[in-house]
Parts: structure tokens; C-alpha cells; sequence
């Protein structure tokens, strides 16, 4: 187990690395999709696997998808000039300091907090569904609600009025 | 042993159902359309098979230049991959499956949708416009049918209490899903078809329009194993339409468990080759506007339904 | 809705109806005595070539595949020195068929012609000469024409008058 753990991890590891790297805006996303792939295994074998289900349904399957789809109807290509320009050394600060302050609590925690060994039970869908629908029923609904307001918005930017009666008519008025 | 023994077997049925299908689906559309279909080579036409792998195999198989070549080499084997794994969890008889997963369906669900990657990315490596425009068509008919092909299995779900499609089937010893669930059945048959997107819904192939959609630059082996994953495709849904609502292996028991399995999935793929023989395609709105118009609002409604019909029968 | 379903199920009965298919090399198509096939020269039903070398075939030919050279044998006859046809080219229009004169150049129910080398396409006159009347038995051209050519004598035809004296003003 602890084996399948390790090279999961590094291959998770590695290919967020590549993605960060890479150039090439669809490869990049490709090793972001293996990352995601690696983190389900990662899931499964801790015991949890209706979320490593979802992982790849949901994030590998449809989220990565809806941005490859963006990226080809983009057609971004190797625009390095652009990037140089406004990725200049001051934009580094901030985040940087954002990051390692996440960095000294991490660290922080991992010493003063002693975990115990994480016991490897197997939390089938069942529970899952249970725990969502009793324990975790107000965060469910709220994330409903909020997928709701996201289908109406996107219902009502999709929708197109008939502009054009007929081309003739049309061209017509312009004349 | 007896896992690799399953394995095997598993692998050696999808894959010479899957090369057989070549022949069976010429043959069949033949036999709807007057005609006889391929009987030339050996005893009807039966080493046409054969004759296809060869000629496939010793192909050119060439990469075009101006194509990204590590992703155009990569997206056929995709689509292999997800389908085959797929299979993994597919009772073919009581004991003859490679993984009795608890989340079998689930397992199918992750594989399928990772398969549009196969096309998506096989259409933009390609850098065609037909073929990113068959590609941009497929993610878009892809995501879409895979609401609903998972939407209508919440019923089976409720109704079997699991999704290891082995207690699914013996969850129906009592009587097969499809009474109950025939919403369910139609609405994962269409999805099914628009998921393996074969004809009439072929909209990222779309010969007429696309040339040969996201597949147009391949050649070769590669373009064999779009074309041997497409029937692989055929194979699983038609699978899993028999395990999920017509009782997979379960039958009378005069013949062995694994041949009513076989049965029911030859059942579906034929019934695959007339719905590809008889209707004509839509056009790429519209089988948007049936996805999210009609079937949505019926497999909620199917879920609903099946929701309160359990709930009552429970209290009582 | 029902209509697909319809749809599904006429296809369905179209396994049960005729097949369309001709098993060809198996099972030989019929050819009606009329079709338009390889062009052949037939013989008179003394045995000679009834072709006179007339040229017609070659002028009414649209595609120009008819290749002859008129030549006269020792008791003056007209007769083909080579007839040629390319038949790479031939159309099989039967406008050859219609213009000859003697009934000689004559379409036939065969159309299995396939070479693999294209010059054998080109059939010279030992290949379209057959030894039989085709399709109008008991027709000889000199039987009707006016000169004597050995078959009958000058004016001895059936509705034939005798040849007029020119040298005579009363008939």
C-alpha cells in the first residue's frame, strides 16, 4: 500500500510541476489531468472510494474537458512575449508572501500536532450519501442553491433574441 | 492464477467480439438494406475479418507532419484503455469478473468520461480544421449525454442499494429492472448511442460535412483502433444495458450462466446496427436541444418517481 | 416519436424482403437479345464478310474508335483491308449498328471485356469476324443491291426491275 502511495504521490508531484512548466497550453493541462488522476488513486487506497470515483468523474472528466474546449476554441499558441512583459519580478511579491505564510502554518501544525496513524477504513457510498443527507444537509443545499443560480445565469446569457425576421427584410432597413 | 485466467478470457471475448462486430455490422446493415454484405472471403464471408486486420495492420501508418505528434500518437490508445478497464467490472457469469468493485458504475462513469479525452485531443493533435471541429462537437455531445447516461442509472442504483453491478444483477432474481426503470433503459440506450456516438448520433464524424471528423488524419493502425474502439464501445454499452436492466447472466438454466449474457449483449448490438441502419442524423442543435429539453426533465422525473415509490414501499 | 420507432421497424422487415444484390460471376444476369455489347462483323449465308467497307460506321462513330481501309479482291469486291476497333474508347452507343448498310457491324449481349493490358482492348479484324449471320439470318446485301456481285445478276432481284437500256429510248 504504502509503496502504491509513494509512486501515486510522485506522479502527482511531478506532473503539477509539468503543468506548471510547460509551454504548450494543452500539454500542460494534460499532465494537470494525470496530477488529478494520481490524487484519485491517492484517495482510493486511503479508503475513500466513492471520492476517488468522483475525482475522475467530475475533475478529470468534465471540469478539464470544458478547459481543454476553451483552450482549442482559443487557439492559444507559444505567446512568450506577452508573458515576459507582465510577469515582471514585482508581480512575485505578494504571492510570495502569501505562500509562505500558508508554508509557516503548515509547518507549524505538522510539529505541534500529533497525527495519530490513519486508520485505512473503507467509506463506501452509502455513508457517504447518509452523512450528506443528515450531518452535511445545509452545505449540500447551499451548494444547490448555488449550482441552481449558476444553470439559471447560464440559461439567460445563452439565450439569444431573434434579431433577424427574415435576411430580405433585413437587408432591406440597412439599405 | 484463476485472476489471470479472467483476465485473459475477458480480454480475448471483448476483443474478438469487438473484431468479429466488423464483419456482423456489414453483414447486418446488409441484411436491412436488400443486400448481401461481405461473402466473398471464405464461407460467408467469414475471413473478412481477417482479411480487414491484415490489411489494417500492414497499412502505412502516417503522422502528419503538422500534427503534435506525442498527443496524436497518445489519443487512440485513450479510448482503448477506458473501454477495456471498463470491462473490468462487468459480470459476465456469478464469479467470471476481474474486479467486484462497490463502485462499479461509478468506475464505468470515470472511464467513460475520460474516453472523450481520446477524441477531443485526437481532433486537435491533428490540427485539422474538420477534425477540431468534430472534436469540438464531440466534447460538447460527450459531456452532455454523460448527465443523463448517469442520471438514468440513479434508479437502478436505488433500486439495487448498490453500484457493484454484481449485486445489481442479483438484485434483479426477482424481476428484471427494465419494468420499473423503462425510462431509465431508454434514456441510457440514447446516451449510450451518443456516448459511443455511432450512427444517428455521429455528429463529431459526420461524413457528409466533416470528412471523417476528428479521425480524418489517421491512418493505419491508429485509425484501427478508433475504428476497433468504436465497436468495443458498442460491445460495453450493449453489456451493460444487459447487466444493468435485463439481468445480466441470470436466465433459465438449461444453458450456462455466461451464454444468456452473451445473448442479451448480441441482442443489443444488433439492435445498435438497425437503429445505425434506419434513422437518419440529427443536426447538432437539435440533439442538443432533445438532451437538455426532454431528457433531462424525464430522468429527474424518473428519479423522483422511483424515489417516492421506494420510500412508500419501505414504510410500509 | 412513433415515427422513429416506425421507421425502426419497416427496417427491420427489410430482412425478410428480396435481396438485391445480382450474385454476379455466380449467377449470370439475364441480357435481353437487344443489349448493347461487344461489337462484332458477321458473314453473309454464303459465308463471306458482309461488311463493304463504306465507311459509315467510322463516321457516325462519336467517339471515333473505328479505324478501317477499304481495299476491292479480285472480282472487284469491296471488303475491309483491316477493321480496328479501340475498344478502350467505344461507348457501345450502337450508332455503328444503325448506319451499316449491309447489317454486317452488329452489337452483341456481351459485355465481359475486362484486360488487364489496355492495347488489348484494341480488337483487329480477326477478332470481331465471326463465322455466323448475328442477328439477321438469310440477309445478304447483294441479294437487294443493284450490282452483281456473283450473288444474283443485275436486275434479277425480287422487286427489281431489269437494268435500263440507255442506248434505248423505249422502255
Amino acid at each position: 500500500m504504502n509503496t502504491i502511495f509513494y509512486i501515486a504521490g510522485g506522479v502527482a508531484i511531478i506532473s503539477s510541476l509539468l503543468a506548471i512548466t510547460n509551454r504548450n497550453a494543452i500539454h500542460a493541462l494534460l499532465y494537470l489531468i494525470l496530477s488529478l488522476l494520481s490524487i484519485s488513486v491517492i484517495f482510493y487506497i486511503l479508503g475513500a472510494p466513492f471520492s476517488a470515483a468522483l475525482e475522475v468523474i467530475v475533475y478529470a472528466g468534465a471540469i478539464m474537458v470544458l478547459f481543454i474546449f476553451v483552450v482549442m476554441m482559443l487557439n492559444i499558441g507559444l505567446e512568450e512575449e506577452q508573458e515576459n512583459k507582465w510577469l515582471t519580478p514585482r508581480m512575485w511579491i505578494v504571492p510570495s508572501i502569501l505562500a509562505l505564510a500558508l508554508l509557516i502554518i503548515f509547518i507549524y501544525v505538522l510539529k505541534e500536532f500529533q497525527f495519530e496513524k490513519t486508520t485505512a477504513d473503507i467509506i463506501g457510498p452509502k455513508q457517504v450519501g447518509i452523512k450528506m443527507f443528515t450531518k452535511y444537509l445545509l452545505a449540500v443545499e447551499i451548494s444547490a442553491i448555488l449550482l441552481l443560480a449558476g444553470i439559471i445565469g447560464g440559461y439567460h446569457l445563452g439565450k439569444q433574441k431573434k434579431k433577424v425576421l427574415h435576411r430580405f427584410i433585413d437587408n432591406i432597413r440597412k439599405i | 492464477m484463476k485472476f489471470v485466467f479472467i483476465i485473459a478470457g475477458v480480454l480475448i471475448s471483448v476483443l474478438t467480439i469487438a473484431a468479429g462486430l466488423i464483419y456482423v455490422e456489414r453483414r447486418l446493415l446488409a441484411l436491412f438494406q436488400d443486400r448481401l454484405g461481405p461473402n466473398r472471403v471464405g464461407p460467408f464471408g467469414l475471413l473478412q475479418v481477417i482479411a480487414d486486420m491484415i490489411k489494417i495492420f500492414f497499412k502505412e501508418d502516417w503522422i502528419p507532419p503538422f500534427a503534435d505528434k506525442a498527443v496524436f500518437v497518445m489519443a487512440p490508445g485513450i479510448l482503448i484503455a477506458t473501454i477495456l478497464l471498463t470491462f473490468a467490472v462487468i459480470p459476465f457469469a456469478d464469479n467470471f469478473i476481474v474486479l467486484d468493485s462497490n463502485i462499479g458504475l461509478l468506475f464505468f462513469l470515470g472511464n467513460s468520461s475520460l474516453g472523450v479525452y481520446s477524441i477531443v485531443l485526437g481532433g486537435w493533435a491533428s490540427n485539422n480544421k474538420y477534425s477540431l471541429l468534430g472534436s469540438i462537437r464531440a466534447s460538447a455531445q460527450m459531456l452532455t449525454y454523460e448527465v443523463f447516461m448517469g442520471l438514468s442509472l440513479v434508479g437502478v442504483i436505488m433500486m439495487a442499494d448498490s453500484f457493484s453491478l454484481r449485486d445489481i444483477v442479483e438484485a434483479q432474481r426477482g424481476g428484471w429492472f427494465v419494468i420499473p426503470q423503462f425510462v431509465g433503459f431508454v434514456i441510457f440506450f440514447i446516451a449510450g448511442i451518443a456516448e459511443t456516438h455511432r450512427t444517428p448520433f455521429d455528429i463529431p464524424e459526420a461524413d457528409g460535412e466533416l470528412v471523417a471528423g476528428y479521425h480524418s488524419e489517421y491512418s493505419g493502425m491508429k485509425f484501427g483502433m478508433f475504428f476497433v474502439g468504436e465497436y468495443m464501445g458498442v460491445t460495453l454499452i450493449s453489456a451493460l444495458i444487459a447487466t444493468l436492466f435485463f439481468g445480466g447472466w441470470l436466465g433459465p438454466s438449461f444453458l450456462p450462466p455466461a451464454f444468456w449474457f452473451f445473448l442479451k449483449t448480441a441482442f443489443f448490438i444488433c439492435m445498435f446496427i438497425l437503429i445505425r441502419a434506419s434513422l437518419p442524423r440529427p443536426r447538432y442543435d437539435q440533439l442538443m436541444e432533445l438532451g437538455w429539453k426532454v431528457l433531462l426533465p424525464l430522468v429527474l422525473l424518473n428519479i423522483l418517481i422511483t424515489g417516492g415509490v421506494l420510500i412508500y414501499t419501505h414504510s410500509l | 416519436m412513433l415515427s422513429i420507432l416506425r421507421s425502426i421497424w419497416y427496417t427491420f422487415l427489410h430482412a425478410f424482403h428480396k435481396r438485391e444484390t445480382q450474385g454476379y460471376p455466380e449467377k449470370l444476369p439475364y441480357l435481353p437479345p437487344r443489349y448493347r455489347g461487344r461489337i462484332i462483323l458477321s458473314r453473309d449465308s454464303d459465308g463471306n464478310e458482309r461488311c463493304v467497307a463504306c465507311n459509315l460506321c467510322a463516321a457516325v462513330c462519336p467517339v471515333d474508335c473505328i479505324a478501317l481501309q477499304a481495299a476491292n479482291d479480285e472480282n472487284g469486291r469491296r471488303y475491309p483491308e483491316f477493321f480496328r476497333i479501340n475498344f478502350s474508347r467505344c461507348i457501345y452507343c450502337g450508332f455503328c449498328e444503325e448506319a451499316c448498310p449491309t447489317y454486317a457491324i452488329q452489337l452483341i449481349p456481351d459485355f465481359e471485356m475486362g484486360e488487364y493490358d489496355r492495347q488489348n482492348m484494341v480488337y483487329e479484324k480477326e477478332h470481331l469476324l465471326i463465322s455466323g449471320e448475328g442477328k439477321y439470318h438469310g440477309y445478304n446485301f447483294y441479294n437487294v443491291a443493284g450490282v452483281d456481285m456473283g450473288v444474283k445478276g443485275t436486275g434479277k432481284g425480287e422487286n427489281e426491275e431489269a437494268p435500263v437500256d440507255l442506248k434505248n429510248l423505249i422502255h
